[in-house]
C-alpha cells in the first residue's frame, strides 16, 4: 500500500515539511463553536504552524444591509452572534443612536440593562457548559449549563415572543414593555441562579484535571493583548482594566455600581474563571436594575422608525458585549437605506492571536484555547 | 479537606446527586425537564411567535382587513410576502388583495410586517408544525391558508386582541364623530343655502307680486 | 471616559510631522467624531507617532472598514487608548483610485489588529495593504476573482433550482435551465 505524495495545507508546494503532519481540524467538527476551520502543522503532538480558515458562514451581512431599509437589518443583527442576539440589537441600536443623536427614555434604558446582563448571564452559562464538552466531558456538564439557560430563554419568550431571534432593540428604546408578572418572575430567578453558580464552580473549580488542563496554558500579556485588539473577558484576562461599560458609561450604567474582574496570567484557567466572576457581577446588576427601574415611555415617540432617515454622516458605536467589543461603524447619505454598514466582530479579532498562543502547546490544548476564547461563527463570519 | 483527586471526588458526587435526583424530582422542573415530544406539547407563552397570518371579521371574503397596501412587502427584510392587488368587475383597481403569499422556508418570524401594518390585518400566529414533504410547493403560504378569524386571534394572543381590538373601536368611533361633524356642517350649510334662497325668493316676490290669472 | 478631540490630535501631528499631509473632515451628523484623513504616503510615520505620543498612547485599533465611493476606496481606522481611557479617533486613507491605484500602507506592523481586518476589506474591498505579513482573502475562498463589498458588485445569477422561487428569481432560473418550472408560484 503506498501514501500519496504530502501535499502541504499552507500553500507551499508538494514535500514541504515532510517530518510533521498536516492535519485540517476541518470546518466539521464537534469542538470548533461553528463551522470553523483551523490548517495545522504538527511536529507530533505539538504545533509549529496554524491558520484559521473563515468563511464557512459568511453571509455577507454588510452587503444586506445596504439592500435593507435601517429598520430591516434589526433581525439580522440576531443572527451574528447567534446566542446573544439582544446585545447586537442594542450595539446597532446605540451606534444609530450615536448617528442621528436619539435620546432614549430612562425606563427603555433600564429594560436594556435588565434584557443585556440575562444575555449576559446566558451567554456565559453556556460558555461554561461548552468548554467543558470540548475538554471532553461528553456533554453532561453541558446539559446543566443548557438546563439553566432554558429558563432565561423563556423569559425572552415571554417578554419578545421569541427565545432567541427576538428583534427586540428599536432606535430610541425597545420594542415592548414587559407583559404582566414578568418582572417578578425574572427577579425570582435571579435568586435562584447563585445556586447554579455555585453547582457548577464546586463541580470544576477544583477539579484536578480542569485545573491541570486549564492553568498555564497560552498566557497573553497584557502589551500583546492591547497591541492585537483583544476585548472583552479575555483582555481583562490579561490584567487590564478596561470595560466598556465602566469606560464609555453608555445608557444608565454609571448609576449601577459593580466591579469589574481581571486576570493576572491570560492563560485559559484565567479567562475561563473570569466569566464566572463576571456572572456574578451581572447577578448583582439586575438586582440594582430590578430596585431602581421607573415607569415612563418605552420609545422615544419622535423616531419614526418605519422610514427611518438619520442625517448624512458616520458614526462608530459600541458596547460591552458578552464576547467582547461589538461596534458598528455606520455611514448615512441621509436616506432610508445605510451607506455603509460595518460591524466590529470581537469573535474575529479575538482570534488574531489564536497561533501564537496554540505554538508549542499540544493538539488536545488547541480546542481548549480555542474554547476559552468563546467564539461564535456568526460574528466571526457575518 | 484537600487531598489530591478531592476536586474531582467533589464533582462526581455534583453529578450523582443530578443523575439520582432526576428520579425523585417531583415537580420535573429541577433535574429531569427534558420534555416528552410529541406526547407533550410545550406550553407557549402567550407573546410566543412563529409566522404570520392575516385576520378577517366574521367573514373571509367580505371582512378581510387588508387592503393590498403592499406595506408589509416592502418592509419585509427577506422579502419573502408577495401580494397581488385585486381588480373588481370593471377592472377597476379594488382595496382587497388577489394573491397574497408568503413564503415560510424565507420568512424569518422577525415581526416587523405586523409592526408596520396600519390596518390590524396582518399578526403573528404560533403554530409551527408546519414541515411538509413536499419540497417545491407548500412552503409558500397562500391567501386562503393565511386568513383566520379575529376569534382565532383572541384565542392565542388574548391581551395582543383586547389591545387591537380597542384600538380599532377607538378609530371607528373616532371616524364616526368626524363623519358626524362633516355631515352636521354640510346640513348646515345647505339649510344656510336653502334658506339664502328662500329669502331671495321672497324679496323678488315682494318687488313684483305675482300677476293674477286672467282669464280670456 | 474622557474623550479627546480630533484637533489636539492634529495639532500634535502638525508639532511633530510637519510635514504631513493631514487634514480635518467634519462630520456633519450629530455623533460629533470628526475624522482625520492622511495622505497614504505619510500614513505609517502618522501611525507610528499616534500609538507613542505620550499625549495620545493611542495604543488600540478597535475597528478598520473599507468603503467604496465612486471614485476611490477608503480606510478607515478607529483608534482607542486604553491606557489614558480615550477615543474614538477617526483616521482616513484613501486610495489613489478603484482600479489600479489602490494600494495602502498596512498599519498590521504598528497595531496587530489591523491583521485580520485588513485582509477582511482586500477581499471584499480589493484594497491592498503593502507590508501586510499575509495578505490573503479572508471569507471569500482563494480563488474567488471579484470584490463582493464593492457597489458594482454583480452576484452570478446561476442559482441552483430553489424550494419556491419567484418572479425575478424564477425568470433567471428559467434563462439557466429548460427543465425548470414556474409551477410554485400560485395564486390564491
Amino acid at each position: 500500500m503506498s501514501f500519496p505524495p504530502h501535499t502541504s495545507l499552507f500553500n507551499e508546494g508538494n514535500g514541504a515539511g515532510a517530518q510533521t503532519l498536516d492535519v485540517s481540524l476541518g470546518p466539521q467538527h464537534p469542538s470548533t463553536h461553528g463551522v470553523f476551520r483551523m490548517n495545522v502543522r504538527m511536529d507530533g503532538e505539538t504545533i509549529v504552524k496554524l491558520q484559521p480558515v473563515f468563511g464557512y458562514l459568511h453571509r455577507n451581512h454588510e452587503k444586506l444591509a445596504e439592500r435593507n431599509s435601517w429598520l430591516g437589518s434589526m433581525p439580522y443583527t440576531d443572527r451574528l452572534d447567534y446566542l446573544c442576539p439582544i446585545t447586537n440589537n442594542w450595539a446597532y441600536a446605540v451606534a444609530v443612536e450615536k448617528l442621528a443623536g436619539i435620546e432614549v427614555p430612562e425606563r427603555a434604558e433600564y429594560i436594556r440593562v435588565i434584557v443585556g446582563e440575562l444575555t449576559r448571564l446566558q451567554n456565559h452559562t453556556v460558555f461554561l457548559g461548552f468548554i467543558l464538552g470540548d475538554m471532553g466531558s461528553w456533554g453532561s456538564a453541558l446539559m446543566y449549563a443548557f438546563r439553566e439557560r432554558e429558563k432565561i430563554l423563556d423569559l425572552f419568550e415571554e417578554l419578545t415572543g421569541a427565545r432567541m431571534m427576538v428583534n427586540y432593540m428599536r432606535f430610541g428604546g425597545v420594542r415592548c414593555d414587559f407583559p404582566v408578572g414578568w418582572l417578578e418572575k425574572a427577579r425570582a430567578y435571579i435568586e435562584t441562579y447563585p445556586a447554579f453558580l455555585d453547582e457548577m464552580e464546586s463541580l470544576l473549580v477544583g477539579n484536578e484535571i480542569l485545573l491541570a488542563r486549564l492553568q498555564g496554558v497560552a498566557p497573553v500579556t497584557a502589551e500583546r493583548a492591547i497591541n492585537a485588539g483583544l476585548s472583552g473577558p479575555v483582555l481583562r484576562a490579561s490584567g487590564v482594566d478596561y470595560d466598556i461599560r465602566k469606560v464609555d458609561g453608555y445608557g444608565i450604567y454609571p448609576r449601577l455600581s459593580f466591579r469589574v474582574p481581571r486576570g493576572e496570567v491570560g492563560d485559559c484557567f484565567d479567562r475561563f474563571m473570569i466569566r464566572l466572576l463576571e456572572a456574578r457581577e451581572s447577578i448583582k446588576l439586575l438586582q440594582q436594575a430590578f430596585a431602581q427601574i421607573p415607569a415612563g415611555p418605552i420609545v422615544n415617540p419622535v423616531v419614526k422608525q418605519r422610514g427611518f432617515k438619520p442625517p448624512v454622516g458616520e458614526a462608530y458605536g459600541r458596547i460591552e458585549s458578552p464576547k467582547g467589543e461589538l461596534g458598528f461603524h455606520l455611514v448615512s447619505e441621509g436616506g432610508e437605506k445605510p451607506y455603509r454598514y460595518h460591524i466590529r466582530p470581537p469573535s474575529l479579532i479575538n482570534l488574531t492571536l489564536l497561533e501564537e498562543m496554540c505554538l508549542g502547546s499540544k493538539l488536545a490544548d488547541v480546542m481548549v484555547i480555542l474554547g476559552s476564547i468563546d467564539i461564535v461563527l456568526g460574528e466571526v463570519d457575518r | 479537606m484537600n487531598f489530591p483527586g478531592s476536586g474531582l471526588i467533589k464533582g462526581m458526587w455534583v453529578t450523582l446527586v443530578n443523575g439520582v435526583g432526576s428520579f425523585f424530582d417531583p415537580q420535573r422542573s429541577k433535574r429531569l425537564i427534558t420534555e416528552q415530544y410529541p406526547e407533550e406539547r410545550p406550553k407557549l407563552a402567550e407573546a410566543s411567535r412563529s409566522f404570520p397570518f392575516l385576520i378577517f371579521d366574521n367573514d373571509p371574503e367580505a371582512g378581510i382587513r387588508c387592503t393590498s397596501c403592499k406595506i408589509c412587502e416592502k418592509e419585509c427584510p427577506p422579502q419573502c410576502i408577495f401580494i397581488e392587488q385585486d381588480k373588481d368587475a370593471n377592472g377597476k383597481l379594488f382595496r382587497r388583495p388577489k394573491v397574497f403569499n408568503i413564503d415560510i422556508s424565507v420568512c424569518m418570524s422577525c415581526q416587523i410586517c405586523v409592526e408596520v401594518c396600519p390596518f390590524e390585518s396582518i399578526r403573528m400566529d404560533n403554530i409551527y408544525e408546519m414541515s411538509s414533504y413536499d419540497r417545491f410547493g407548500s412552503l409558500v403560504v397562500t391567501k386562503a391558508q393565511l386568513l383566520k378569524s379575529n376569534e382565532y386571534y383572541h384565542g392565542i394572543h388574548p391581551t395582543e386582541a383586547a389591545t387591537t381590538d380597542a384600538r380599532i373601536e377607538a378609530a371607528r368611533i373616532k371616524k364616526a364623530a368626524a363623519a358626524k361633524v362633516t355631515a352636521e356642517k354640510a346640513a348646515a350649510a345647505k339649510a344656510a343655502a336653502a334658506a339664502k334662497a328662500a329669502e331671495e325668493k321672497a324679496v323678488s316676490e315682494k318687488a313684483e307680486p305675482p300677476q293674477p290669472e286672467q282669464t280670456a | 471616559m474622557s474623550s479627546l478631540s480630533p484637533e489636539i490630535v492634529l495639532q500634535r501631528i502638525h508639532d511633530a510631522l510637519p510635514k504631513a499631509r493631514v487634514e480635518l473632515l467634519n462630520n456633519p451628523s450629530p455623533s460629533g467624531q470628526h475624522a482625520i484623513r492622511v495622505h497614504r504616503e505619510d500614513v505609517l510615520e502618522v501611525a507610528g507617532l499616534l500609538k507613542n505620543d505620550p499625549e495620545l498612547l493611542l495604543d488600540y485599533t478597535s475597528n478598520v472598514t473599507g468603503i467604496d465611493y465612486s471614485d476611490h476606496l477608503e480606510v478607515v481606522y478607529h483608534l482607542f487608548s486604553i491606557a489614558k481611557k480615550h477615543g474614538p479617533i477617526t483616521l482616513k486613507v484613501r486610495t489613489g483610485d478603484r482600479a489600479q491605484d489602490v494600494t495602502v500602507p498596512s498599519l498590521t506592523p504598528i497595531w496587530k489588529s489591523a491583521d485580520f481586518q485588513e485582509r477582511e476589506a482586500f477581499d471584499l474591498f480589493g484594497i491592498r495593504f503593502e507590508g501586510h505579513p499575509d495578505l490573503r482573502r479572508l471569507l471569500m475562498w482563494e480563488e474567488f476573482a471579484d470584490f463582493p463589498m464593492r457597489k458594482d458588485y454583480v452576484a452570478p445569477d446561476d442559482y441552483e433550482y430553489e424550494p419556491t422561487p419567484h418572479g425575478s428569481i424564477v425568470q433567471k432560473i428559467q434563462a439557466h435551465s429548460k427543465h425548470a418550472s414556474a409551477s410554485s408560484s400560485t395564486n390564491a
